[in-house]
């Protein structure tokens, strides 16, 4: 009896393990027998995938720590600049100064649209260019000037060290102005929060963040979601690169690696992106 | 014995003494020297006064003082009157019991991180404001400062309840004597003999309220314009630092957050100075 007490348990893990082997075998694998800590800053928006990554890869793998923070792009090209970080992501490509200056390697996964996100109470659920960029400008100050409440537009924007700014200003507003007086929140996720909170606002978030908690805006009639991202009729869109400083080697070339895998891809389109082929 | 381990303790404390305040010089020549190609180019007194425009290639950080001034002395007016009640009851009303039980509640108050204070306060706050003005997000000067006053309320209170525990017995119980009422022994002996105390109070709070930087980062909306009424979102000083942070090392946006570094320093330094200038005049009176 004694010796088949633990024999059992044995033989259930054993078991288990010949029955889970499929599922970890693959796109974890080069992980087996890994050690050592990666740390990971920079863009909001890469946030979700980076993480369940890193899930996947530490529950897989207990020697191995996978750090992430946010602090924007401009955080993150700086960080792994500086060697504080091991990949800094960023939702915008480097300026050629940043790559020679730090010696960047890019290595973009996936492409990922802006969208203009209001309260999902919100009546106007769909704009044209020229009203956004009206909006942003401060010249259409009520909602009631768009068919909604008569209230003034509570304008979210992003800081200067955002990709998910640039990118939004560049190809949604023409680099129009946005008003002096607009709110300046730090994430994709306080952008998030900021307008499931306010009936009155509206800014602009990675169209990976888009829950129900906020509500996307149609742009000329196009609602930015993956799909239209995907077939171009939606052209508020940017890649999401992650940065090494030169060559990528140990765990930061495995974890790249990784994103690229058919497990990383289902990751990257899980969490609203486009994989790059 | 006994002498050379006086000695060393001498030594020790000298040194510490001496490191600490090379530190705080050390930083301010820091930042003057990083703040230094930006100030040369436009002009410290540019920067000041210009508004914030980075695509423009503006830097001026007048909007952030502007901010900074409104949130923190609004801060105060809500604070100072709720500090003073706080502590009269502590110290004269209130029976013994009691009034220890509020001392404790507001001694754990000043230990609550900032972080707490904002968090609640965009929950609680920025859509009461919101909804009870109907008018912009909510997040404003009016709701920093709100918060920022009551998060510097502890600190302030115990400043008052110590200058208050400070006045001598005999001035109380000839007030007593007289038979004056709670309310007039505070307008005729302890306000008056604690004058010293509530100053040095007040002044620590401004300090603590203009040196904080989540409250106003978290409920203050951040926008770089100049705040045109209490419900208009505004940007202080310290969360234009950490907003800013981010940008690229070799930007001008990045160098111009040292002459906001250098501002906040000399106001502390102004407000400190004042704040000695003021018990100094006070005690050469008595």
């Amino acid at each position: 009896m004694k010796k088949i007490s633990w024999i059992q348990p044995l033989l259930i893990i054993s078991i288990l393990l010949l029955v889970c082997a499929p599922a970890f075998s693959g796109s974890l694998d080069p992980f087996q027998g890994e050690k050592g800590v990666l740390k990971i800053s920079g863009g909001t928006a890469h946030i979700p995938v980076m993480k369940d990554a890193a899930k996947k890869i530490m529950v897989m793998n207990p020697e191995i720590q996978i750090s992430i923070a946010g602090g924007g792009s401009g955080v993150g090209i700086k960080q792994v600049g500086e060697g504080l970080v091991a990949i800094g992501n960023s939702g915008r490509k480097p300026t050629d100064e940043e790559i020679s200056r730090y010696k960047l390697v890019l290595h973009k996964w996936a492409i990922d649209g802006v969208g203009p996100v209001v309260n999902p109470k919100n009546p106007v659920k769909a704009l044209s260019k020229s009203q956004m960029k009206d909006i942003f400008a401060g010249k259409i100050e009520n909602w009631k000037m768009l068919g909604g409440e008569d209230r003034k537009i509570n304008i979210y924007t992003r800081d200067e060290a955002s990709g998910t700014r640039e990118v939004f200003w560049k190809k949604g507003l023409d680099e129009g102005e946005i008003i002096p007086g607009a709110h300046v929140v730090v994430s994709n996720g306080a952008m998030k929060s900021a307008i499931a909170q306010d009936p009155y606002g509206i800014g602009y978030v990675s169209v990976g963040h888009i829950d129900a908690t906020v509500a996307p805006v149609a742009l000329d009639g196009v609602v930015p979601t993956i799909e239209t991202v995907q077939e171009g009729t939606y052209t508020i869109a940017r890649g999401l690169y992650s940065n090494t400083r030169g060559e990528p080697s140990g765990l930061t070339k495995k974890f790249l690696d990784f994103l690229f895998t058919p497990e990383g891809k289902k990751i990257i389109e899980e969490k609203g992106f486009i994989p790059v082929r | 014995m006994k002498k050379i381990g006086e000695r060393v303790a001498e030594r020790a404390f000298f040194l510490s003494a001496l490191a600490s305040s090379l530190i705080t010089v050390a930083i301010l020549v820091f930042m003057v020297f990083m703040g230094l190609p930006l100030m040369r180019e436009g002009g410290f007194y540019q920067l000041l006064v210009k508004p914030w425009a980075p695509y423009q290639g503006a830097f001026g950080i007048y909007p952030m003082i502007v901010g900074t001034a409104c949130i923190s002395l609004l801060g105060l007016a809500v604070a100072f009157p709720l500090s003073l009640g706080c502590s009269f009851l502590i110290t004269t009303i209130a029976p013994k019991p009691v009034s220890r039980v509020f001392r404790r509640l507001i001694e754990l108050m000043t230990g609550i991180p900032t972080v707490i204070y904002g968090f609640v306060g965009i929950f609680l706050l920025v859509p009461f404001v919101r909804e009870l003005f109907q008018d912009g997000s909510g997040m404003c000067v009016l709701t920093a400062a709100l918060v920022l006053g009551i998060m510097i309320t502890p600190t302030m209170t115990l400043f008052f309840c110590d200058s208050f525990a400070r006045i001598p017995r005999s001035y109380l119980d000839a007030a007593d004597a007289l038979g004056a009422s709670p309310v007039q022994k505070l307008l005729y002996v302890i306000l008056p003999s604690a004058r010293k105390g509530l100053l040095n109070g007040v002044i620590l709070a401004l300090g603590r309220a203009v040196g904080d930087t989540l409250v106003a980062l978290m409920l203050a909306g951040n926008s770089v314009q100049v705040p045109e009424s209490v419900l208009e979102p505004a940007r202080t000083l310290t969360a234009h630092i950490a907003l800013v942070i981010a940008a690229d090392y070799e930007s001008p946006e990045f160098r111009s957050i040292f002459s906001c570094g250098v501002v906040l320093y000399l106001f502390t330094l102004v407000v400190t100075f004042l704040a000695r200038y003021l018990s100094f005049a006070e005690n050469k009176k008595a």
